[in-house]
C-alpha cells in the first residue's frame, strides 16, 4: 500500500511536470512581448523592463522554465531594483497587474472554491445515487419514468437557469434565505452554511443528474449478473438484492466519475461562482484570462491539475476498498 | 415449515408446462412468442432423481427454472401446473415463492465463477440465505451453519475458509460452496443446471460423487439438467430426453441408454464420443512416421510476467508434428495447452526453446519475417461466436486471409471463398450473410473455412468442438477428418475432452502444469496409460456404459 502510494505520487509528479511544460510553453512562448503582457496595459517602459528582468526573459527559455519550477519548489527572490522581494515556496510568480504574489491570490480564493466543491459534491452524490437507486428499484414503473425525465431535464438545464430560479424563489419570492454573500467558514460557520446553501444546491442538482443516470445504468447492469440470479433463486427479496448485492458492484463507476469531477471543481465552477458572487478560483481565472494576467492563469491550471491528479489517486484507493479483488501494486 | 406432504405424493409433479418468451425486441407490442417449453409433463418421486438431457435450445434449463418459479416477472408466459413438495409454484404469491426457493427446492447453477457475489465472504453469503429461511436464527448461528455445510461439501478448514471471497477459491471449490449454499436450509429437492459443465473432468467426478453422497445422506430429490449423457448416466435414476421444448422419451436411465426407443435418442447416443472406443480407421493411413517433421518444437517455454510474479505457462515442451498426422493435446485448465497451441502457429512468441517449421527456426522471427509462414500455419478457435467479426459478412471474413496474402484478384477470391464454403458443407450462397444468422456448428464450419483459405499445411484447433452439442460435435469432427485426408493437412487438436481427442488423434500428448507428462500413439496412451495423472484423468471420464468400469 505504501509502495503503491509512493509510485502513484511519483507518477503524479510526472504528469504535473508535463502539464507545467505545456502551460508554460503556451503562455510564455506565445507571440507578443511576455513582459508587456504580464505587466498589463498601463505600464511604462521602465516597469516593463523591470518585469523582463524579474522574469529573466533575457535567459534561454529552458532557464526561464527552470526558474519557474524552482520558484514552485523552493521559492524565489525578485529584485525590485531597490529591495529584494521574497516569494515563499509554492511561488507561482507575481501578478504585476494586481501587485500581488500569485500564491497569495490563490490562497485567498481557495476557501470559497473548496466550500463550493465539497458541498456541491456531497449534494450531487447523495441526490444522484439515491435517485439512481430508486429508479433501479422501481424499474419499469411510473416512478422510474418520472425520475428519468427529471434527471434528463436536470442535465439539460444550465446552472444559470436553475441558479436564477432558486435565487428568485428562495431569496426574492419566499425570502427564506438571504441573497448569498460569501462568509468564510472560519468567521461564522452557521452563516457560511446558510449562504452556501443555494450554490451547493444549484451546482449539486446539475451534477446529480449525471450520477443518477450512471448509478441506475450500472445497477441495472449488475442486477443482470449471474450472482444476483443465485440469490434471487434462494428467496432473497428484490430490495435486498439491490441494496445488499448489486449496489456494491455499481459504485465503482460512480467513484471514478466523482473523483474526476471533484478535481475539476477545484479549477472553479465558473458559472456558479459568478452567479452567486463567490470569490473563488473560477472567478479569478475568468478575470485573469480576460486581462491576460499570465502568471495567474498558469497557477490556476497547475492547481486544478494537482487537484484532479490527487482526486484520481484517492478514487483508485477507494475503488480497491470497495472491491477486494483489486490489488494495489 | 409447512405441513409434511403425504409420502405417496410425488416430490415434483409437472403437467402441461409451457414457457414462452417474447420474440425479438418488440416484445411488449404483442409480437411473436418463442415457445421454449411446450406441453411438458413429468414427475419425480420423493427422494428420486431425474436427469433432463437434450441439446442446446431444447428447453431443458427453461423447464428446470420453472420448478422454482424463476420465470416470474421476466416477461415469460408460463402455463401448466408445477407442484414441488406439495407447493403449487404457479399459484404461490411472491412471499410463498421466496420461502420455496432455497427452503424447499434449491438451485445449483452452471458457472461457479459468476454465481457467487464477488464482494462478500462465501460464509456470509451462505449465512444470508440461511437467515432468509430461518428468521429466528442469530447471525452467529447462521455463520456456524455456513461453516458446517462448507465442511460437509469438503472445503478444508471450513470455519476459516468461510471468510474467503469467491476469487480466492478454485472453480471446483466454488461449485462446492454453491452446493453448500443449497444444502444450508435442508431442501427437499436440488435442481442442478449443468453443475459440472464449467469444470475439469477430475473435478467433475468429485462434484458428482459429492452429489451422490449428499442424496444418500439427506434423501433429497435431484433434478439434474445436463447436455452430457455421460454425466447423467452415473447420477440419476430416470432420464428425460428433450428436443424443441418437448419430451422425446422418458424412462429408467439404464433402459433408456441401453435400449433407446426413439430415433432421436439413438442418434444422440450414437453421437456421444466414447473414450473406450478406438478411432475408426486408425492406422489405415499409416501416418508417415518416416516423413520429415513438419513442425518441431524443442524445449519450448513461455513465461508471462516478470520478477516474482512470473508464471511459466509452458515449460520445456518438445513436440513433433509430421505431415498429415493429428496430434491430440489434452490437459485440464491451466495446463498450458492453449499457450502451446498459440506458440505452434506463432501467434505468441516463445520465451525459450526452439521452434522449427520445415527445418527453419521460426521461434524468434519478427512479425515481418513471419509473414511468409502465416498462410501455412493456421488456427481454429474455440468460440465460433466471438472469433468471427459480427459486423462483416462471413464471406468477407473467409476472404480476409486471401486478401492479406495478396496473390489473387477480387473475382478469384470470391470464387475461392464460395468453393471453401462448399468444402465445409455450407451453401456457397451464404457469402453475404452475417455470423449471427448461423448456428454454433455452422459458425465453426465458417471458422474452419477461414483457416483453410490460405491453403495451410498445419492447423491448430483449440477446443474446436467444446462449445457444440454432441451431434454437431460429431459432424465437425468428421469434417476435420475428411479435410485432413483430402488435403493432407497436419492437425494439432487441443481439447479437455478425452473422448473427443481419442476420436481424431494419431498421437497423444498429455499436459499438466505446462509440461508434457505422457506422450505416445493415441491407442497406447488410452489403453495402457503409464503416468498416474493420465490414469486419473481417464478414470474420471463419465461413461455411458454401466459395465465399462475404468481399468
Amino acid at each position: 500500500m505504501t509502495g503503491y502510494l509512493l509510485r502513484r505520487a511519483a507518477g503524479a509528479l510526472g504528469v504535473l511536470l508535463v502539464l507545467s511544460v505545456v502551460v508554460y510553453a503556451t503562455f510564455y512562448i506565445a507571440p507578443g512581448d511576455p513582459a508587456r503582457l504580464a505587466c498589463g496595459p498601463r505600464c511604462n517602459p521602465e516597469q516593463i523592463a523591470q518585469v523582463r528582468d524579474q522574469l529573466s526573459l533575457g535567459d534561454p527559455v529552458y532557464l526561464q522554465f527552470w526558474h519557474f519550477l524552482q520558484g514552485i519548489v523552493a521559492g524565489h527572490d525578485y529584485s525590485t531594483g531597490t529591495a529584494v522581494l521574497h516569494c515563499d515556496a509554492p511561488c507561482f510568480g507575481l501578478s504585476y497587474q494586481n501587485n500581488q504574489q500569485v500564491t497569495d491570490m490563490l490562497i485567498e480564493r481557495l476557501p470559497a472554491t473548496a466550500s463550493l466543491a465539497v458541498g456541491a459534491m456531497a449534494v450531487s452524490l447523495l441526490l444522484g445515487t439515491a435517485t439512481g437507486l430508486l429508479s433501479a428499484l422501481r424499474r419499469g414503473g411510473a416512478t422510474e419514468r418520472v425520475l428519468t425525465w427529471l434527471t434528463l431535464a436536470g442535465t439539460a438545464t444550465p446552472v444559470f437557469i436553475s441558479g436564477l430560479g432558486l435565487l428568485m424563489l428562495f431569496c426574492a419570492y419566499l425570502a427564506w434565505l438571504p441573497f448569498p454573500s460569501y462568509v468564510p467558514l472560519t468567521e461564522d460557520p452557521e452563516q457560511w452554511a446558510w449562504n452556501m446553501l443555494l450554490p451547493w444546491v444549484a451546482l449539486g442538482l446539475l451534477e446529480s443528474a449525471k450520477y443518477a443516470r450512471l448509478t441506475r445504468s450500472s445497477l441495472l447492469e449488475t442486477l443482470a449478473e449471474d450472482h444476483i440470479r443465485t440469490f434471487r433463486a434462494y428467496g432473497v427479496a428484490e430490495r435486498k438484492l439491490v441494496t445488499h448485492h448489486a449496489l456494491r458492484g455499481a459504485v465503482g463507476p460512480v467513484i471514478a466519475l466523482s473523483a474526476a469531477d471533484f478535481g475539476s471543481m477545484f479549477g472553479g465552477a465558473i458559472l456558479t461562482e459568478m452567479m452567486f458572487g463567490l470569490p473563488g478560483i473560477g472567478a479569478l481565472l475568468v478575470h485573469a484570462t480576460t486581462t491576460l494576467d499570465l502568471p495567474v492563469v498558469v497557477a490556476v491550471v497547475m492547481v486544478t491539475g494537482t487537484a484532479v491528479v490527487i482526486a484520481n489517486i484517492v478514487a483508485d484507493v477507494l475503488y480497491a476498498a470497495a472491491d477486494r479483488r483489486v490489488a494495489l501494486r | 415449515m409447512t405441513s409434511e406432504p403425504r409420502t405417496s405424493e410425488p416430490l415434483v409433479a409437472v403437467s402441461g408446462l409451457s414457457v414462452a418468451f417474447p420474440a425479438g425486441d418488440g416484445g411488449r407490442a404483442g409480437g411473436g412468442l418463442v415457445r421454449a417449453v411446450d406441453g411438458l409433463s413429468f414427475t419425480v418421486p420423493q427422494g428420486g432423481s431425474l436427469g433432463i438431457v437434450g441439446e442446446s435450445g431444447s428447453g431443458k434449463s427453461t423447464a428446470a427454472y420453472a420448478l422454482l418459479g424463476l420465470h416470474r416477472d421476466t416477461g415469460a408466459e408460463v402455463t401448466g401446473a408445477v407442484t414441488v413438495a406439495g407447493h403449487d409454484v404457479q399459484a404461490a404469491d411472491d412471499a410463498a415463492l421466496r420461502r420455496l426457493r432455497g427452503g424447499v427446492a434449491a438451485m445449483v447453477f452452471q458457472d461457479p465463477l459468476s454465481s457467487l457475489d464477488p464482494y462478500q465472504a462465501i460464509g456470509d453469503q451462505i449465512a444470508e440465505v440461511y437467515r432468509v429461511h430461518r428468521r429466528d436464527a442469530s447471525r452467529r448461528a447462521a455463520r456456524a451453519r455456513a461453516a458446517e455445510v462448507l465442511d460437509r461439501v469438503g472445503i478444508p478448514d471450513a470455519a476459516r475458509r468461510a471468510r474467503s471471497r469467491p476469487h480466492e477459491f478454485s472453480g471446483g471449490m466454488r461449485q462446492r460452496a454453491l452446493i453448500a449454499m443449497a444444502l444450508a436450509c435442508e431442501p427437499r429437492l436440488l435442481v442442478a443446471d449443468e453443475p459440472t459443465t464449467a469444470l475439469d473432468v477430475t473435478v467433475q467426478a468429485q462434484i458428482l460423487d459429492l452429489l451422490r453422497d449428499l442424496r444418500a445422506e439427506t434423501g433429497m430429490g435431484l433434478v439434474l439438467v445436463t447436455h452430457d449423457l455421460g454425466v447423467a448416466a452415473g447420477s440419476v435414476d430416470e432420464l428425460l430426453v428433450m428436443k424443441d421444448g418437448r419430451a422425446v422419451e422418458r424412462g429408467p436411465v439404464r433402459t433408456l441408454l441401453d435400449t433407446p426407443g426413439e430415433t432421436y435418442t439413438r442418434d444422440l447416443l450414437a453421437a456421444v464420443p466414447r473414450v473406450g472406443v478406438r478411432r475408426p480407421g486408425a492406422g489405415v493411413r499409416g501416418a508417415g512416421a518416416d516423413d520429415a517433421p513438419l513442425l518441431e518444437a524443442t524445449g519450448l517455454t513461455r513465461r508471462f510476467g516478470r520478477g516474482k510474479d512470473a508464471v511459466t505457462a509452458v515449460d520445456d515442451v518438445s513436440l513433433t508434428v509430421r505431415p498429415g498426422e493429428t496430434v491430440g493435446v489434452v490437459g485440464e485448465s491451466g495446463s498450458g495447452k492453449t499457450t502451446l497451441g498459440r506458440m505452434l502457429v506463432r501467434l505468441l512468441a516463445p520465451t525459450g526453446g526452439e521452434l522449427r517449421y520445415r527445418g527453419r527456426d521460426i521461434g524468434g522471427l519478427k512479425e515481418r519475417e513471419l509473414r511468409a509462414f502465416r498462410s501455412e500455419l493456421q488456427m481454429v478457435f474455440q468460440d465460433p461466436v466471438s472469433s468471427l467479426n459480427p459486423r462483416r459478412s462471413v464471406g468477407e471474413s473467409i476472404a480476409d486471409p486471401l486478401r492479406a496474402a495478396g496473390k489473387l484478384d477480387d473475382a478469384a477470391i470470391v470464387a475461392r471463398v464460395r468453393e471453401l464454403l462448399e468444402r465445409v458443407g455450407l451453401d456457397p450462397g451464404v457469402y453475404h450473410r452475417y455470423p449471427h444468422e448461423f448456428s454454433g456448428g455452422q459458425r465453426q464450419r465458417i471458422g474452419i473455412a477461414r483457416a483453410l483459405a490460405p491453403e495451410p499445411k498445419l492447423i491448430v484447433c483449440d477446443e474446436p468442438v467444446s462449445a457444440l452439442d454432441v451431434t454437431t460435435q460429431a459432424q465437425v469432427v468428421r469434417l476435420l477428418g475428411e479435410l485432413q485426408r483430402d488435403l493432407g493437412l497436419a492437425l494439432v487438436f487441443i481439447a479437455h475432452d478425452l473422448a473427443v481427442v481419442r476420436q481424431v488423434s494419431d498421437r497423444l500428448v498429455v499436459m499438466r502444469g505446462g509440461r508434457i507428462v505422457e506422450e505416445g500413439p493415441a491407442d497406447t496412451v488410452y489403453e495402457e496409460p503409464r503416468h498416474a495423472y493420465t490414469k486419473g484423468l481417464l478414470a474420471a471420464v463419465p461413461r455411458l456404459e454401466g459395465a465399462e468400469a475404468p481399468a
